[in-house]
């Protein structure tokens, strides 16, 4: 519990990796966490296969919700589509190498969440939209 | 409230702490600095034993058995709702209701009263300092009804736009609700006045007292409301507990909330008649042991005296919104400046510092705030912000909590590496609120 904000951690709060935006993203999309407020806009470039060729985010959250977002995008690229909706939640918990309470645990998965969602919401045509127009 | 000499000596929370169980516990060698009574209140023991009485020695069902002490089950209940009207100034008992909490009795008179007298194109006055309670059950009635919105802007305090509001009286509104007391900013609403001025236009008043009733003296009589509700929960009360107050003549004329047993007269196969109220709206076993929790409450806080609560919480307002701009680097406190405007709810936003991480370092410290949006998802769009933290206070509560949360929120700046100047305010979050250095 007392490495919860570990100094690694905050370094990705504070100076996030892959924070930004894409010109042409094949795919984009907003998640958000109602009870704190955070929001992640994720945008992925894919090839024809489906692998992860580019990533970025922007958003505001927590230290523990945006550490988990540039930890997890580090990983990105890559893997295919497959790979990346069959992650479960302990491979986050695993990248952020810390003890998560359960009422902290919705802003560790945020990420993950926002990333299988869009893969899964992905249009044939490849270019997707927040579909709650939050982009 | 009857002896007025008695009230002009201030609280002692230090005395009153030791009528508060949880206080007994350790967290690491200290007590819990409880700073989060606007979402529930401790319960002193006075309520405890109240329910542990009806549930060990006379539990029973209410208004049914012939039996001693189905007698007395009716006669707690019933003294209870008693111990309610004289609390909050009711004319009679009969005009007490018994809900779960002040949500559920919002939704009782949105469906009851609400669908009788809402019509299409009927305008429903809000405002944008509302709970999320107080919102969406009009938003469902009006989309049922076609029915129209409309909110009271707030000015650059978390104070209710008087001048909006009379702007939006001139739809000739149905209803105007609001809150006598915002949970979100602490701020307290001219309700009187608001009132007068809602009935000159033709429209009757609900006003939520969630964190009205919690924290100093109601008289619903004086008002002049038409509906009056509240949390027993926040009151000191159990959960499980809480009232609506109507004007009688409101009461009898609404249609029932839920049917089933005990609101009912006569049943047969295909009609009934039903009870008088309070009566009609209390449809099935109610929660029999939360409603003679909550009139515990209103003795242990009667006697107390609700000028001497208010007294109490408006001096610890005052001392956190001169005590944390001091303590605390670049903290920014919303809502009224005035503490006399304000009830114990102290609402802050650390710059760079989001208020989960607030709140989750500072639970190390066994110091417990809210952090989100307090149900005010609309109010913190207002704000720009996406989250808050949250103190907010009630008798149990000394400088001592106030302190700690200084000194708490000092080290989670620390553990941040955060500036000790404001940073710079973004672009999107055109609100703000600074208190202290030359708000």
């Amino acid at each position: 519990m007392d490495d919860l904000y570990r100094d690694e951690i905050l370094e990705h709060y504070r100076r996030p990796h892959n924070f930004g935006t894409l010109s042409a993203p094949d795919v984009s999309y907003e998640g958000a966490n109602p009870l704190c407020g955070d929001r992640l806009t994720l945008m992925l470039d894919l090839d024809e296969a489906g692998t992860v060729t580019d990533v970025a985010f922007t958003g505001r959250g927590c230290a523990i919700s945006q550490a988990s977002a540039s930890l997890l995008t580090d990983t990105l690229r890559g893997r295919s589509s497959a790979e990346l909706l069959a992650l479960g939640k302990d491979d986050v918990l695993e990248l952020l190498g810390i003890e998560i309470s359960p009422a902290r645990l919705k802003c560790a998965l945020l990420s993950l969440d926002t990333l299988q969602r869009a893969l899964a919401e992905r249009p044939a045509d490849g270019v997707g939209t927040a579909p709650d127009g939050h982009a | 409230m009857s002896d007025p000499t008695a009230h002009r000596v201030p609280l002692d929370p230090d005395v009153i702490r030791a009528d508060f169980p949880l206080f007994e516990r350790d967290f690491g060698g200290r007590p819990l600095a409880y700073l989060d009574s606007a979402a529930t209140s401790l319960k002193p023991r006075a309520v405890l034993d109240a329910l542990d009485d009806y549930n060990e020695r006379y539990t029973a069902n209410i208004h049914r058995g012939i039996y001693t002490t189905a007698e007395e089950a009716t006669a707690a209940y019933e003294a209870a709702r008693a111990s309610v009207a004289t609390f909050i100034g009711a004319g009679s008992p009969s005009e007490i209701v018994f809900v779960r909490n002040a949500t559920e009795a919002i939704n009782l008179v949105a469906h009851s009263w609400g669908r009788r007298h809402i019509h299409q194109a009927d305008t429903i006055v809000l405002t944008e300092l509302e709970h999320h309670s107080n919102l969406v059950p009009w938003q469902l009635l009006a989309q049922e009804k076609d029915a129209d919105l409309e909110f009271v802007a707030i000015d650059d305090q978390g104070r209710l736009d008087q001048q909006s509001f009379e702007v939006l009286l001139r739809t000739r509104p149905r209803l105007v609700a609001f809150n006598h007391v915002s949970n979100a900013l602490g701020t307290i609403n001219p309700v009187r006045e608001m009132t007068r001025m809602a009935h000159e236009a033709g429209a009757l008043v609900l006003v939520d007292g969630a964190q009205g009733v919690p924290h100093g003296p109601v008289d619903v009589q004086a008002l002049d409301v038409d509906f009056y509700v509240f949390s027993g929960h926040k009151t000191l009360g159990p959960t499980g507990s809480g009232a609506l107050w109507a004007r009688r003549e409101l009461l009898d004329a609404m249609p029932p909330f839920m049917g089933g047993g005990e609101m009912i007269r006569e049943v047969h196969l295909r009609h009934t008649t039903f009870n008088d109220v309070p009566w009609k709206f209390e449809a099935g076993t109610p929660d029999i042991a939360a409603a003679i929790g909550l009139g515990a409450a209103m003795g242990y806080l009667g006697a107390l005296g609700m000028d001497r609560v208010r007294a109490h919480e408006q001096e610890l307002a005052a001392y956190a919104l001169e005590l944390l701009p001091r303590e605390v680097p670049g903290i920014r406190i919303l809502g009224p400046r005035d503490p006399a405007e304000r009830a114990g709810i102290v609402t802050f936003t650390l710059p760079g510092i989001h208020a989960h991480d607030v709140a989750t370092l500072l639970d190390r410290e066994a110091i417990a705030i809210r952090a989100g949006h307090h149900c005010t998802q609309p109010l913190h769009e207002r704000l720009g912000e996406s989250a808050t933290g949250r103190a907010s206070f009630n008798v149990y509560t000394t400088t001592d909590d106030i302190d700690r949360l200084a000194a708490g929120l000092r080290s989670v700046q620390r553990v941040f590496g955060a500036p000790d100047a404001p940073a710079a305010t973004d672009g999107d979050r055109a609100v703000r609120y600074p208190v202290g250095s030359h708000g």
